[in-house]
């Protein structure tokens, strides 16, 4: 009796992890949906319509209408948080609760395939949600320009660039997540505060700048920004995307450490 | 040394986690069509040997062979024709039933044809139909044992493993799993069973290694383990509270041996009733008596000087 399971190419096995993943969440979808979609709007109508109003467009708003300034940052900063959400708690409880990741590595699926799989999931996730954002929100005309739409991947690698690394932590945590609230109060609050969402970090003292520079979220809003508003050398956009892409890595290969660990014991 | 008909091949086989060996060198070999076990109590490194066997954990030392290849280099390519039962359920508790079995026929490369076809199948045989479309979260511990076994047969593996598949469970649904094992036994999967209960041993296994502390300390089917190493018939005694230590120096010369549990004496001997009465005759008076067969718990305890279950 021959069996009849085989081994596939690793890109096909990528897409069947995905496919696992989209089942459950085509039953799951509501619950998120909440969270990824309605908060960033309902944050982009009280702090750009409404607080916004008694803003003046000037120097720090790069002479646009608040709500305009704000609205490609408030992208970023959802992309950091959908990608946070789906790094977390899914990903321990992987690991911790169903344990999903131990059957999965039974088959002829990689630990490689199934971290692949998760992150291109999470970056899905982010796309998904960030696009369905700049639609709606331009149909309010805080999106005037098409380059709004470039900001939507800009903002999923941004998006990267943090939740790759709360993959790698929710890998190494086996307490109940404690570990993501801590992530929250102290990195994600205080970034989304201080990194340029809600105004340039030159409003800021000089000694706390270099804070900014090293966080994701403000090369995302730098980035998609100038995607929409232009006015950013091709170098400089170079640079944004490079360091970017080197915190994916970190993160990625961090990650694939982790799991590594975890799972083949 | 390439045998087709080994599908399993342990020779030194070594696990250590830090410093401590949970599996200390052992040589195991398993035939096509067998079911073999793994009897041993809690600890004694029968996870991590299937874990090594299943190829989701790599060897420390020693070598093994599974389905003729090396696990550390092909183990994708062998875990296509594996099946696993892990000692955890480890379900998708969020999805349905067939969900779970469809779902994960695909991570075999099956095509979506096929996982439909095989989930209708594996839901029959696990006497699952009824519960098709529900969520696995508020199944029974039984049904869901019974849909990870299911789900483990995805890929008509040609051998299956199977970690503690009734612990837990209530008699009843044992009997149950034991009846879907036996038929598969019967189509000619190969079984690896690990398990502490010497009864699902003797139904199961074809062929079982008693293992404690990370080793094997002996080898053989249940009726020749039995005949090996215990007598024919054990007498077991039980006597009320502080009595039972003096009644030691009054049987030891009727029988082969003599154990001394916490709540009863085991007299091994190849005719019980007849020590039992030549012991009354002595003046040994036990509050019960009981003459049956020698199982594999009695040869354990000969082996280890401990009990299965504690
Ligand atoms: N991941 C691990 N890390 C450290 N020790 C472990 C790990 N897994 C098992 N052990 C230890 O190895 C020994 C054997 O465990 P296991 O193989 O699960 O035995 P069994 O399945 O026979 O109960 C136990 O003492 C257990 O505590
Ligand atoms: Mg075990």
């Amino acid at each position: 009796m021959a069996a009849t399971g085989r081994t596939v190419h690793p890109v096909a096995a990528i897409g069947f992890v995905l496919e696992g993943l989209w089942t459950w969440y085509r039953r799951n979808w509501r619950s998120t949906a909440v969270s990824s979609f309605l908060t960033p709007l309902m944050f982009l109508t009280a702090m750009g319509f409404g607080l916004g109003s008694q803003i003046r467009p000037g120097p720090a708003t790069d002479n646009l209408p608040y709500v305009v300034y704000l609205a490609p940052a408030v992208l970023v900063g959802l992309a950091v948080q959908v990608s946070t959400g789906e790094s977390s708690f899914p990903v321990l409880g992987s690991f911790k609760w169903d344990q999903r990741y131990y059957a999965i590595t039974a088959t002829p699926v990689t630990v490689d395939q199934l971290l692949a799989a998760q992150v291109v999931w999470v970056a899905l996730r982010v796309f998904v949600s960030g696009l369905a954002y700049v639609l709606v929100a331009a149909l309010f005309g805080a999106f005037v320009n098409a380059g709004a739409l470039l900001a939507v991947p800009i903002s999923m690698l941004a998006g990267l660039a943090f939740g790759t690394w709360v993959v790698a932590l929710a890998a190494t945590v086996n307490d109940e997540g404690n570990a993501f609230g801590n992530a929250f109060r102290f990195v994600v609050v205080p970034m989304t505060l201080f990194a340029g969402t809600y105004y340039p970090i030159s409003q800021l003292p000089a000694w706390s700048r270099p804070l900014a520079w090293v966080t994701p979220l403000w090369h995302g809003n730098e980035l998609a920004r100038a995607a929409e508003f232009g006015g950013m050398s091709l170098l400089t956009a170079a640079g944004h995307v490079a360091y970017l892409l080197v915190l994916v890595a970190g993160g990625v290969l961090t990650a694939r450490w982790r799991f590594h660990v975890r799972l083949k014991v | 040394m390439s045998d087709d008909a080994v599908l399993v091949q342990a020779d030194g086989l070594v696990k250590r986690f830090g410093d401590f060996e949970a599996v200390r060198g052992i040589d195991v070999k398993v035939r096509r069509g067998e079911a073999f076990g793994f009897l041993g109590p809690n600890g004694a490194g029968k996870s991590s040997t299937m874990r090594m066997i299943a190829c989701t954990s790599p060897r420390t030392a020693g070598e093994l062979r599974v389905l003729g290849m090396d696990p550390d280099r092909q183990g994708p390519r062998i875990r296509a024709r594996l099946g696993v039962v892990p000692q955890q359920d480890n379900l998708d508790n969020e999805l349905t039933v067939r969900q779970n079995l469809q779902v994960y026929g695909r991570y075999f490369g099956l095509s979506r044809a096929q996982v439909r076809d095989r989930a209708t199948e594996l839901l029959r045989f696990a006497q699952l139909t009824d519960r098709a479309d529900d969520q696995v979260d508020p199944l029974s511990g039984g049904m869901k044992r019974r849909l990870t076994i299911a789900r483990s047969l995805v890929n008509e593996p040609e051998l299956l493993l199977l970690d503690e598949p009734t612990t837990g469970l209530d008699p009843q649904a044992r009997h149950l799993l034991w009846d879907r094992l036996f038929r598969l036994k019967q189509s000619g999967v190969t079984l690896i069973v690990t398990t502490h209960y010497m009864d699902e041993a003797e139904q199961l296994c074809d062929r079982l290694v008693v293992m404690d502390g990370g080793r094997i300390v002996a080898e053989g089917s249940p009726a020749g383990l039995i005949a090996e190493h215990s007598s024919r018939e054990v007498l077991e005694l039980r006597f009320p509270i502080d009595q039972q230590q003096a009644n030691v120096p009054l049987l030891h010369d009727l029988a082969e041996r003599v154990e001394v549990l916490p709540d009863r004496l085991l007299i091994y001997t190849d005719d019980g009733e007849s020590v039992l009465a030549q012991a009354s005759r002595r003046g040994v008076r036990p509050t019960s008596s009981l003459v049956r067969r020698s199982t594999l718990e009695d040869v354990f305890l000969r082996l280890t000087g401990r009990t299965l279950v504690d």
